[in-house]
This record gives structure tokens, sequence and C-alpha cells, in this order.
């Protein structure tokens, strides 16, 4: 049995303040409440301020390039399927250098946890506006505010039928805890935006307004319903969702494909018999 | 008709079904006992154009295409115009009646006589069969197992539209185009440079792959895509490039030998997780298919301008390993070592090979898979001194690498600048170390190159110098020469990357003149020797015009650069 303690604690290099110490301790909790053994788990992240976050806790760790998170964390769960895949990264790293990563990450309905820290800004570049930046938001290099509209990673998530698509918030740990656990549970993809501030570049949306703004979905909510998850996905502003928005259990690409191996098990294996018959269709 | 080997062309629009009449002649051919060599030439299109498909045929050892046609298989008029002027002396053009054209060397078939309008395929064929003197069971046999026995119409039309085109072709008198008997008939395989990368990765232990689709390497692809289930292996389309090449880096993490392909300008998308690959010390094969650029070039032709690029393909500094072969054999090969080097140094190795390789057929020995030992990833967790560090200093450069979840150690690997653990760190004196660490298997790999293949007189007073694909033609071009009377020597290179100078240096430096041949405007891997060794090779032939380097093509230039 794993224990808070079994995932360690370090030291960060990030701000007094930030969300992503509270975002660091929900993990440790849902890693525990999952009953999993660090070893067992492979965080996958990107760059950023968030994708810092696998480096301090205790578990396997690939650390790639900004925005492509999303492929190593599916290669590697193809070649080992037994071990829980977890995507970590923020909002610039996941819905915008890797926008098509996550769009294709979710058609596959690969078996990963996709774990977004939604802070609505890049930090680590010294606060320049992100996909996910409302409009208006002034920034040093957007100084008229932002024109673009907001990419709304749970809508798209939705209209995209994705496994397993929820909200959480910073200052609700342990309802985000809850949801981490959840999403792993879930056979397919899961994405769980968390919104959390950003006490260096992000004057607008602090932890204050999220809290203000933010809502717990009700347990009449059905996230199987997908009429009523596409409205509530739709949902910002003053009222931003938390919870479960949806759920399918449609089958995960693992699933799906007609043959499924543990290509780690399998590697330094290769069957002459075989080899020798696919040569000699080509005499 | 170069040195007893008979040329064919057959052309058409795309669409015509020339590819089927070449694979299928080709491998009637091949299972006659003959050596071939078949080269596609065809436009970026699905319908129309002209596409050309050659089969160079000989009873043995065919080492490079030929210009001179022998024998033209014209599926529309166009072929004609555009070929007859490369037709050889006792040259025959095939052509249906109906084409109305006038001229010599013809022969009019009339198709519409010999079987219905989708057998005119099987009847072009049976008519080149006579003209060669093929026996006619393997014939008969190949075309059934090729179109299936599925449907028993198809395949009673097919033997009709043989039947009676070899009937029709009796009547022709024309013997110049029969092949020498072959005597002893060995069980030969045909395979393209791509189906070869494919079956030597499989047979090398790949057990994932990923890609992009991109001319000259889908073929590859889809090779292994077709095998996938039976071979317990993953072949996974990803959304673009730049996912291929993480996706393989994940899965070569995660324990899975691992390789991926493109051509430059999918590659272009790459080279960020290149430097990825060389920065986290994860295994990986890429093979690069060149093929004429920038940008999107002339996506169907062939050329060898990538090597800089591939060389120098990535930020920063790491270890890299660089092979280009010089055969479809050596496509089988290759990987198996690319995968090998990949493991034991856990850096990026690349297979650079170009659409006239990737495309070509080959009549090749069955390979002896005895002795082949499949890659194993990941080092014995028994030896590992604890606590387990992914990144831990060592003489050679080479960490223990263990797999995530298969041990009871914690894996992590960083693209940031890290220490011995994998953590990311900004101390200066452990990024110095990391820099030292990953350099020192550049040492390793220089250990083990495959020196470059010297052929000819051991004096040469011609040494033509050449990597990659371009290897037959050199070689057909000095056997002409030195049968000539001329002392002419051919130096190869299957690996251009690292140079090992004690390796060759003698050998330039010994011959009268040396002559570098590549498929490139400039120069580039003359310019590579010079900068690593500072040995100038002056004398240079360049083809650039999109299509393969032919021996009468270095003949010309030989002639007319002197």
């Amino acid at each position: 049995m794993s224990t808070l303690e079994s995932f360690g604690e370090y030291e960060t290099a990030w701000c007094p303040g930030c969300g992503n110490f509270k975002l660091l301790e929900a993990v440790k909790q849902g890693l525990v409440q999952a009953g999993l053994e660090p070893r067992q788990v492979l965080f996958v992240s990107g760059i950023g301020q968030a994708a810092k976050a696998p480096h301090y806790l205790n578990a396997n760790v690939f650390n790639g390039l900004h925005g492509r998170a999303l492929p190593v964390a599916t290669g590697a769960k193809l070649a080992n399927p037994e071990l829980i895949v977890i995507a970590e990264s923020g909002d610039g790293c996941i819905y915008g250098e890797g926008g098509n990563h996550f769009l294709a990450a979710v058609r596959r309905n690969i078996d990963i946890t996709v774990l977004v820290h939604n802070n609505q800004v890049y930090a680590l570049t010294k606060g320049q506006a992100s996909p996910t930046s409302d409009q208006g938001f002034v920034t040093k290099a957007q100084p008229e505010g932002v024109l673009e509209a907001p990419f709304n990673p749970v809508e798209v998530a939705v209209a995209m039928q994705a496994g397993f698509v929820a909200r959480g918030f910073v200052g609700k740990p342990e309802h985000l805890a809850g949801l981490i656990q959840q999403a792993i549970a879930h056979k397919g993809f899961s994405l769980i935006d968390v919104l959390q501030n950003c006490v260096s570049f992000n004057k607008v949306n602090t932890l204050a307004w999220y809290r203000d703004h933010s809502y717990l979905l009700p347990e009449t909510h059905d996230p199987r319903d997908g009429g009523a998850a596409i409205k509530v996905a739709r949902e910002w502003g003053d009222k931003i969702p938390l919870g479960i928005i949806f759920r399918n259990d449609r089958p995960s690409f693992v699933e799906r494909a007609s043959h499924s191996v543990n290509l780690a098990k399998t590697a330094g294996q290769v069957d002459k018999t075989v080899l020798n018959a696919i040569m000699d269709t080509y005499s | 008709m170069r040195n007893g080997t008979l040329n064919i062309l057959i052309g058409g629009e795309a669409g015509q079904g020339l590819v089927t009449i070449g694979q299928l002649q080709s491998r009637i051919l091949v299972r006659s006992g003959y050596s071939i060599l078949s080269t596609q030439s065809y436009m970026s299109r699905i319908r129309g154009g002209h596409n050309s498909f050659s089969i160079r045929v000989g009873p043995d050892g065919v080492l490079a295409p030929e210009e001179m046609i022998d024998l033209l298989v014209a599926l529309d008029s166009t072929t004609v115009e555009l070929h007859r002027k490369e037709l050889s002396p006792k040259g025959v053009i095939i052509a249906d009646e109906q084409f109305e054209l006038t001229g010599d060397h013809l022969l009019e078939v009339p198709y519409s006589k010999l079987g219905k309008r989708k057998q005119m395929n099987v009847a072009a064929v049976g008519v080149m069969n006579s003209l060669l003197g093929l026996e006619q069971a393997v014939a008969a046999q190949t075309i059934d197992q090729f179109f299936g026995r599925k449907d028993p119409k198809v395949q009673e039309d097919n033997r009709q539209a043989l039947e009676k085109s070899l009937e029709w072709a009796k009547t022709i008198e024309n013997k110049t185009l029969k092949l020498a008997p072959v005597t002893a008939r060995e069980k030969m395989l045909m395979l393209s440079g791509n189906e070869c990368l494919a079956l030597g990765a499989l047979a090398a232990g790949l057990k994932f792959y990923s890609f992009y689709p991109m001319t000259p390497t889908t073929g590859i692809g889809q090779t292994l895509a077709a095998l996938a289930k039976t071979a317990g292996i993953i072949v996974e389309q990803g959304e673009d490039e730049i996912a291929a090449l993480n996706m393989a880096l994940g899965a070569s993490f995660a324990g899975a030998p691992s390789m991926v392909a493109t051509s430059g300008g999918g590659f272009a998308l790459m080279v960020e997780a290149v430097s990825l690959a060389g920065m986290t010390e994860t295994p990986i094969v890429i093979v690069v298919g060149q093929r004429p650029a920038p940008a999107t070039g002339l996506p169907t032709r062939t050329e060898q301008a990538d090597l800089e690029f591939v060389l120098h393909a990535g930020h920063g500094e790491f270890p890299r390993a660089v092979f280009a072969p010089g055969t479809v054999e050596d496509c089988f090969f290759i990987p198996g070592r690319a995968l090998a080097l990949a493991e034991k140094y856990q850096s990026p190795i690349f297979i650079l090979t170009d659409q006239f390789v990737a495309d070509s057929y080959r009549s090749v020995k069955p390979f002896d898979l005895k002795d082949l030992t499949p890659v194993r990833p990941g080092a014995d967790e028994n030896a590992i001194t604890q606590p387990y560090r992914r990144y831990a200093l060592t003489e050679s450069g080479v960490s223990p690498r263990l797999l995530p979840g298969m041990s009871k150690h914690l894996v992590v690997a960083d693209s940031d600048e890290h220490t011995e653990d994998g953590h990311l760190t900004e101390d200066l004196s452990a990024r110095k170390q990391m820099v030292e660490k990953r350099l020192r298997k550049l040492e390793g790999m220089r250990r083990e190159v495959i020196p470059p293949e010297f052929i000819g007189n051991p004096d040469p007073e011609l040494l033509l110098v050449c990597w990659g694909s371009t290897k037959g033609s050199a070689l057909e071009a000095a056997g002409d020469l030195r049968t000539g009377g001329r002392r002419m020597g051919v130096l190869h290179f299957t690996q251009v990357w690292p140079l090992v100078q004690e390796q060759f240096l003698g050998l330039l430096e010994k011959a009268g003149q040396a002559v570098c041949v590549e498929s490139n405007a400039q120069g580039q891997f003359a310019r590579l020797i010079r900068r690593e060794t500072g040995f100038e090779i002056k004398r240079q032939i360049h083809r650039y015009d999109g299509l393969p380097i032919t021996p009468e093509f270095i003949l010309r230039e030989l002639k007319e650069s002197r």
C-alpha cells in the first residue's frame, strides 16, 4: 500500500502561492486513493512551469518537449499497456503547441490520463496569452488585449466524445484528487482541465476569481447524457462547472485493436518460423 | 543490351496498371532464375501523366539501371513519343494496334482480340514472355498467384488471355530479345528497398513503428502494417511527423525497439525530437528516404541532397550515426545494425535512403536468418549499483538504461539538462559533465563504423568515390572502363557518419585521381570528406535532375569533364 510519503516531498522551482502546489498534493492523494505504487506510474510532461511537476514526486518520468507530451505518452502506453500513463502539462503546452496531438489523442481514445494545469497564461515565458486566455486579457505581448476567442478544451473534448471529461480546481484539492482517481480508473482517454491561479502573471483569474466563478456540478448532472454535457461544457465566465462533465465507455484504442501485445515484455524475441514464412511470401 | 543484360521499359498513364505489369513481369523473371533490377519513375498524381517501370534483366548480378531500352512496352502512344529515342538499335516497341503508330521497331498487338479490356496487362505479359523466350508454366503460375484465386471467373479470363497472347506471339519472328537460358535456378526473393528495410527491421527485433505517410518511404509502413498482427508488433500512423517521432520515443523509452521513416520535409518536422532523443538518450532508428527538395520539390523522384541536413539535424551537440545502404540487400541488414547501435549507444541512428533504392525491386538470395540476434532493450536490473541513476556518469558515456515499470527502480528521463538521476538542473558543472558524457559515446560508435568498401585495381588511376544507392552504377561504370584498359577503383561508403579517416584516406591519396559521384548539386559528401580529413576531391560528378545516376551518366560525365 502506498501512502503520500511514498510519492516523496521535494523542493520546487515554483513561486510561493502558485496553484501548482495544491495540484501536486492532489495528484499524490489521487494516486494513493487509486492504490498505485510509484513504479507502476509513468508521468509524461512537456515544457512549462506545470511540466516540472513530475520532477517533484516519486514515479517514472519522461519530461519531453513543449507540446509533445501526448504522443510520447501514447507511444509509451502502446508499448507497455500495464503502465499507468499520466500526461501532465500546462494549457499552452497541451492546447496550444500540442493542439493537434490533443485532438488525435481524443480520437484514439488511448487509455491515458491528461492533467492540464490551466492558468490561462504562459507563465514560464513571463506572461503572454495562452489558448485559454479570455478575450481582452492584457499582457506585454498582447497590449491591446487578446483578440482571439478562447479555446474551450472541455467543450471540444465533449463534442469529440472523449471518454472522460472533467474540470477540477486547485481551490478544491480533495475534489480534484477524487477526479484524478476516477480518471485513472477510466479505460480510455481522460481529460482533467484544472483551473489554477498564476500569482505572477494572471492578476485577473486569481484564486478568489476562480472560487467566485465556479460551482460544483450537482448530483443531478448525468455525465452520460451528451446533450446535457455539451450545455454544461459551454458554461464559462460567471458559472464555471467543476466535476465530471462527460463520460462514455466506448472501447479504448488498445481494446479496439485486433491484437494487443506488451512490447516491453516481448522485446528481444523474434519467432524465426513466422519470419521465415513471411520471407517466403516474397519468392 | 549493356554487359549481357536486357532493358525493358513499361510506360503509360498513372492508373493504367503498369506497376502491376512491371511487378508481375519482374516476379516471373526472378522465378525463371534471372537477376533483375527494376526501377520506377512516376509522377505525383493518381491518374494520367506519364509513368514508367523499367526492368533490367540478365543471367546474373545486374548492378544498376540502364538508359537504353531494348523492349518498350507502350500502354499509350505518348510512351512511344517520349522513349523512342532511347531505343537500342535492335530494340522492339510493343504497342496496341489501335494506336495506329508508324515507324520502325514496332510490334503492333491486337489486344482487343486477346482478351477483355481488364486482361490487357496479362496479354502484355504474355507477349513479353514470348519475346523473351520464358517458360510458359512459370508465367501462368505467377499470374494465378498474383491476382489471387478468389474469383474463378477472373482466373479463367486471365488464363485465356495468357494463352491467346502466347499463341499470337508465336507468329513473331523477332528472336533478338530471347534471354539466354539460366542453368542453375536458385530460389530467389523479389524485394524492394522499402520492403527490405521493413523485413530487416522486423528480423532485428523491431516492435514499434510510427509514421506519417510520405513518398518515398510510405511502403515501409505499409509492409509492416500488413505484418503487424502476424509478427506481434505495433504500427501506428501519427497525426503528423512530430507525433510519429515523439510517439516512437515514448515507445522506445518504455521498452519497444522503435523506428520511424519519412522524407526530407517530414524529417524537418521531426528535427526537434531528434534532439530530444539525443538529450534523453532514447534509442531510435530514423529512416530518411531522400527525394528532390527544397520544400515539396519533386515528390516522386530521387536525390541525395539531405546528407548535410541529416548530419546536422537537431539543436545542440549529441552523437549519431548515419547509414546509407548501397543496395536493396543492404536495406535488409542495415536496420539490424542501426537498431543494435541505437540501443547500445542510446542515440538517434539514421538510415539515409532515396527514392531510387526505396522503390527498386531486386532479385535477392534468401537471407540467412539463423545468426540474427534480435535487439534486447534495457540493461540487466541485477547489475545496477544503488541508487539507480538513469544518467550515471560512466567511462564509455553509456549509462545503464532501465525500462519504466519493468524493475523496482524508477526511471526518470529529461529534455532539460539533468543530474545523473534524471532531474532537471541548472548546476553548470553538472551540465559540463553531461555534455562530455553524451559525447563520449561517439568514441564507441567510431570503433564500430562499417569501413568503406574498396573494389578494383589496388593502384587505381581513377577512383570513383560514392555513398548510398549510387554504388551499382559506379561499379558498372568502373567495370566498363576497366574493360577498356584503365586501372579503376570504387570506394563506396555504406556508413557516412562518423567518418574514420584511417579507413580510407590512404586510398584517396594513393589514387591517380579521385572522382566523387553523388546525386546532389553541391557535392555534399565530398565536402564532408574535406571537412573531416582535409582531402579535397577536386573532380566531382553531380546529378540533380531527379533521375538516378546510371553507369552511362557517369561515363558521359567522365568523358565531358576530362
